[in-house]
């Protein structure tokens, strides 16, 4: 937890010419309009001076301040443009890791199987992070390297950077992506080669293989109100359905019913029929045009042999 | 000048009685008023969840509402302000009472059209609060809507700019309305270059919003195509373009910021003057960059986007253009104060009030530009720091502008004072307020704060405390304003017909004006701002 305003990579630098130019000149102009204001209030106060002068204009001052201003943005548009082609520019050579966001956790693929929750680098090399979102839109931002990509589905947004000091820093999720947005953070570390090599081989190679079932789940975005892991968002937990008994308000009053096959089913393509008791009716649509029958077949699977237990 | 006390006992206030009398006016400065007061309404509502959401961020983590809560008081208090507060309300308030006295006529071109778009503007609000609430659904998508996450609740996002639209449309209507009321209506004598500024500003607006809205519209149908016929335009699931939305939105919301400012320039473009006895420096400039900031504010839209992904060129364009579009603004601060300069300079409420709004716009404007230069974007880009910068703009620019405007014209709409003294003190509560509540934001938005976060690493523990408190003294600051309105519309002194010495046409006629404003259309001989007599006693 170093660093709130020097820069880690090397991109930070160019950000921060462009940052000290443009509140240089603010502050100048700022404090030189207040000072002006001022000025005018004491000096021309009705007190002070009872003979207002009648001038209403002056075709050189209208010159020179529109030109001076537009030199002085032009400069600053150069200051911004130039801090920000490089990042624009990875080096051929940089080691690729795949940036995976969901909502609301990130991970970092570094390919064979090989996924970790923070991202970890190494010390002085480029590293190219493609960005991939497996449903909604989300931003990646690192404030102490300086660099922010959206996270966009459909998309191949990349962004790149060398970290130049080692140390753990912020990751924040920066494109509003529902409930626990703000919880979506995460920790880039930088080690030195050494200490990444010794990391990245005690790395497990985990299971990749998604259930297909959660896949689809997850492409229909159902996690922004089920969640897997037993909170309660809009709608219900997905933790513990499968085999489960079900309280559930239908037209005749509160029944029983069982988390099978058949009630999932249910679930899914008439969810306003039976309503799980404490929860809305009509929150979710029925999926009956938007899901094929061997789809919903894998979602149940997945209850019945993944997610669903308790 | 003229310091006899001319309140006539009939006037457009008192000539007729009753709420039905003023639901079906169609005498613009009773619109004007019903405007006014329905978007003060709106406005004190989402003030009021603004506050809400601050003390919920005085400390980190849950402390008085849920996350789902806070992601819902955020969207109301975004739609709310910029839909039905921040984008119709000065025109609409101030344009409607006064375009017409200020260019001599007796009323707008289309006075049932105008009443119309009144109760259109309404039908509007109305849908937006709906959109939020219905099939039992609760807000979360923040003002803008990105799909896909917006997608989940589709129906209620068709509604929602279904009301944007209605909203967009009403504004269309008083656009037209104005424009044609411009070029038809002016008193003979009265040559373009011979109109108030404050007309010209919503000549500008009313071109901005009859060519954006449009722009709303279609993408209104194509989100309902979208969803109905299941045509992939914006949800990737049907093979659309997220980024695709995003352009969509901003090449509407993006001119849609120059509708909540131009007018705003244009109410303290008349205050300079009267307050300092002196004419408007440089007219002709400050006239034209209305149009300047018109045409060039269509083609700026992409800075919203400099992180979505779009090519290296388009980034590289949308950059040059927004710093060329800050140049007008700045243009008109330079002649602003140098029509102050050399006069004769009382510093009453409005002018305070107009002062606040040129230090506020140019910190707003300045923070722009660090987001409208691409690297420094990147950094900020979706931080508290745009959160910060737009908060200086709209609230310290329109806000601002809006609380000058209403000081100045008090006393000719209610034909009353109100308390100088308490004017000064709210002002000075607000003041403070508002900046200890969104400077702060600035520095948290550099060192990486996100916006739209409920919850915050406790090392911003700190700006947001010191930012909570700035709600509370800003709130106080409005209650204190608001109040000394409200209690000397009714037992305030009576006002004279000029009580600041105003040359336009205005202040010509009595305090409250008459039903049709003029008894004998005015014939005008010379340019605005001409003081023959400044006045320069207290
Ligand atoms: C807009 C929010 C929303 C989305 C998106 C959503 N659901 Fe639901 N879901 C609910 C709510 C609310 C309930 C409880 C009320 C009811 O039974 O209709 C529910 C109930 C359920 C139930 C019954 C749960 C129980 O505890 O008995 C199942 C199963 C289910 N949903 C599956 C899905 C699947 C699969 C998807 C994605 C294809 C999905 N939902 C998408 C809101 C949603
Ligand atoms: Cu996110």
């Amino acid at each position: 937890m170093t660093t709130m305003f020097s820069g880690a990579s090397n991109l930070a630098e160019g950000v921060d010419r462009a940052f000290i130019f443009i509140f240089s000149v603010a502050f100048i102009f700022i404090i030189a309009i207040v000072a002006l204001i001022f000025y005018i209030l004491i000096h021309f106060s009705r007190k002070k001076n009872k003979n207002p002068q009648q001038f209403s204009g002056n075709t050189t001052l209208e010159i020179i301040w529109t030109v001076i201003p537009v030199i002085i943005v032009l400069i600053m548009f150069y200051f911004g443009w130039a801090g920000f082609a490089p990042m624009r520019k990875v080096p051929a050579d940089a080691m690729p890791i795949k940036v995976i966001g969901r909502m609301w956790v990130w991970s970092f693929d570094y390919g064979n199987g090989k996924i970790s929750k923070d991202l970890v680098v190494p010390l002085n090399k480029d590293i190219k992070l493609n960005l991939y979102s497996e449903d909604v839109n989300h931003g990646f931002f690192v404030p102490a390297f300086r660099v922010k990509e959206d996270v966009i589905p459909g998309y191949n947004n990349y962004m790149w950077f060398r970290a130049i000091s080692k140390g753990t820093y912020d990751i924040f999720c920066t494109e509003y992506c529902g409930l626990a947005h703000s919880g979506m953070t995460g920790k880039v570390i930088v080690l030195d080669n050494a200490d990444f090599d010794k990391w990245f081989a005690d790395l497990k190679v985990s299971d990749n293989t998604v259930h297909p079932g959660l896949a689809i789940i997850k492409q229909n975005a159902c996690l922004t109100c089920h969640s897997l892991d037993g909170t309660k968002i809009i709608g219900p937990s997905f933790k513990g359905i499968w085999g489960s008994k079900r309280i559930v308000v239908t037209a005749q009053g509160e029944k029983e019913m069982e988390g099978n096959d058949e009630y999932i089913r249910r679930s899914i393509l008439d969810p306003n029929a039976d309503v799980v008791k404490g929860f809305n009716k009509g929150l979710m649509q029925s999926y009956k045009e938007v899901l094929k029958a061997e789809d919903i077949d894998k979602i149940v699977d997945y209850f019945k042999t993944a997610g669903g237990q308790k | 000048m003229n310091n006899q006390t001319t309140t006539t006992p009939l006037n457009f206030l008192n000539h007729q009685t009753g709420l039905w009398s003023w639901l079906t006016s169609t005498d613009h400065k009773r619109i004007g008023l019903l405007y006014m007061y329905s978007i003060v309404t709106f406005f004190l509502v989402a003030a009021v969840l603004g506050l809400l959401m601050k003390i919920e961020k005085s400390a980190p983590g849950e402390t008085i509402m849920t996350a789902q809560t806070y992601n819902a008081l955020f969207t109301l208090h975004g739609i709310i302000m910029i839909f039905i507060v921040v984008i119709p309300g000065l025109a609409a308030v101030f344009g409607n009472i006064f375009l017409p006295i200020m260019i001599g006529a007796k009323d707008v071109a289309f006075p049932k059209l105008n009443l119309f778009s009144f109760y259109l503007f309404l039908t509007g609000a109305g849908l937006g609060l709906y959109s939020q609430f219905a099939n039992g659904h609760s807000p979360d998508t923040g003002w803008t809507f990105y799909v896909p996450y917006s997608a989940e609740a589709s129906s209620n996002v068709v509604i929602a700019l279904t009301a944007a639209f209605t909203l967009g449309f009403a504004s269309i209507l008083t656009g037209l309305n104005f424009i044609v009321t411009i070029h038809t209506m002016r008193a003979p004598g009265m040559s373009w270059f011979r109109m108030p500024l404050f007309p010209w500003s919503l000549y500008a607006t009313a071109w901005i919003q009859l060519l954006a809205t449009p722009v709303v519209g279609i993408t209104l149908l194509m989100v309902i195509a979208e969803r109905t016929l299941h045509v992939g335009f914006f949800d990737p699931k049907l093979g659309g373009d997220p980024v695709l939305y995003q352009h969509l939105f901003w090449i509407y919301s993006h001119p849609a910021v120059y509708v909540m400012i131009l007018p705003a320039m244009g109410v303290v473009t008349e205050i300079f003057p009267t307050f300092s006895q002196k004419p408007v420096f440089g007219y002709v400039p400050i006239a034209l960059s209305s149009l300047a900031i018109a045409l060039v504010g269509y083609f700026v839209w992409g800075h919203h986007m400099f992180t979505s992904g779009m090519s290296y060129e388009s980034r590289w364009f949308f950059s040059l253009l927004t710093f060329l579009v800050a140049i007008p603004s700045a243009i008109k601060v330079f002649n602003w104060l140098s029509t102050m300069y050399g006069g004769s300079v009382d510093l009453q409420p409005p002018l305070l009030y107009a002062i606040s709004f040129i230090f506020l716009f140019t910190i707003g404007g300045f923070t722009g530009l660090t987001l409208g230069s691409v690297a420094t974007d990147i950094q900020v880009h979706n931080t508290d720091f745009v959160v910060a910068h737009f908060h200086y703009i709209i609230f310290g620019g329109m806000g601002f502008g809006f609380f000058a405007g209403i000081h100045y014209w008090f006393p000719k709409i209610y034909g009353k004072l109100y308390s100088i003294r308490w004017a000064n003190i709210g002002w000075g509560i607000l003041f403070t307020g508002f900046n200890l509540l969104y400077f702060p934001m600035f520095i948290m938005g550099i060192q990486g704060m996100p916006r739209r976060y409920f919850d915050y690493d406790p090392k911003f523990q700190l700006g947001q405390t010191i930012s909570t408190i700035g709600a509370i003294i800003l709130f106080t600051g409005l209650i204190t304003m608001i109040s000394n309105l409200i209690y000397h519309a009714y037992k305030g002194a009576t006002a004279p017909a000029n009580p600041w010495h105003g040359v336009t046409l205005e202040w010509q006629i009595p305090s409250p004006p008459p039903h049709e404003n003029f008894d004998e259309i005015p014939v005008i001989t010379r340019g605005p701002y001409v003081f023959d007599n400044p006045h320069t006693t207290k």
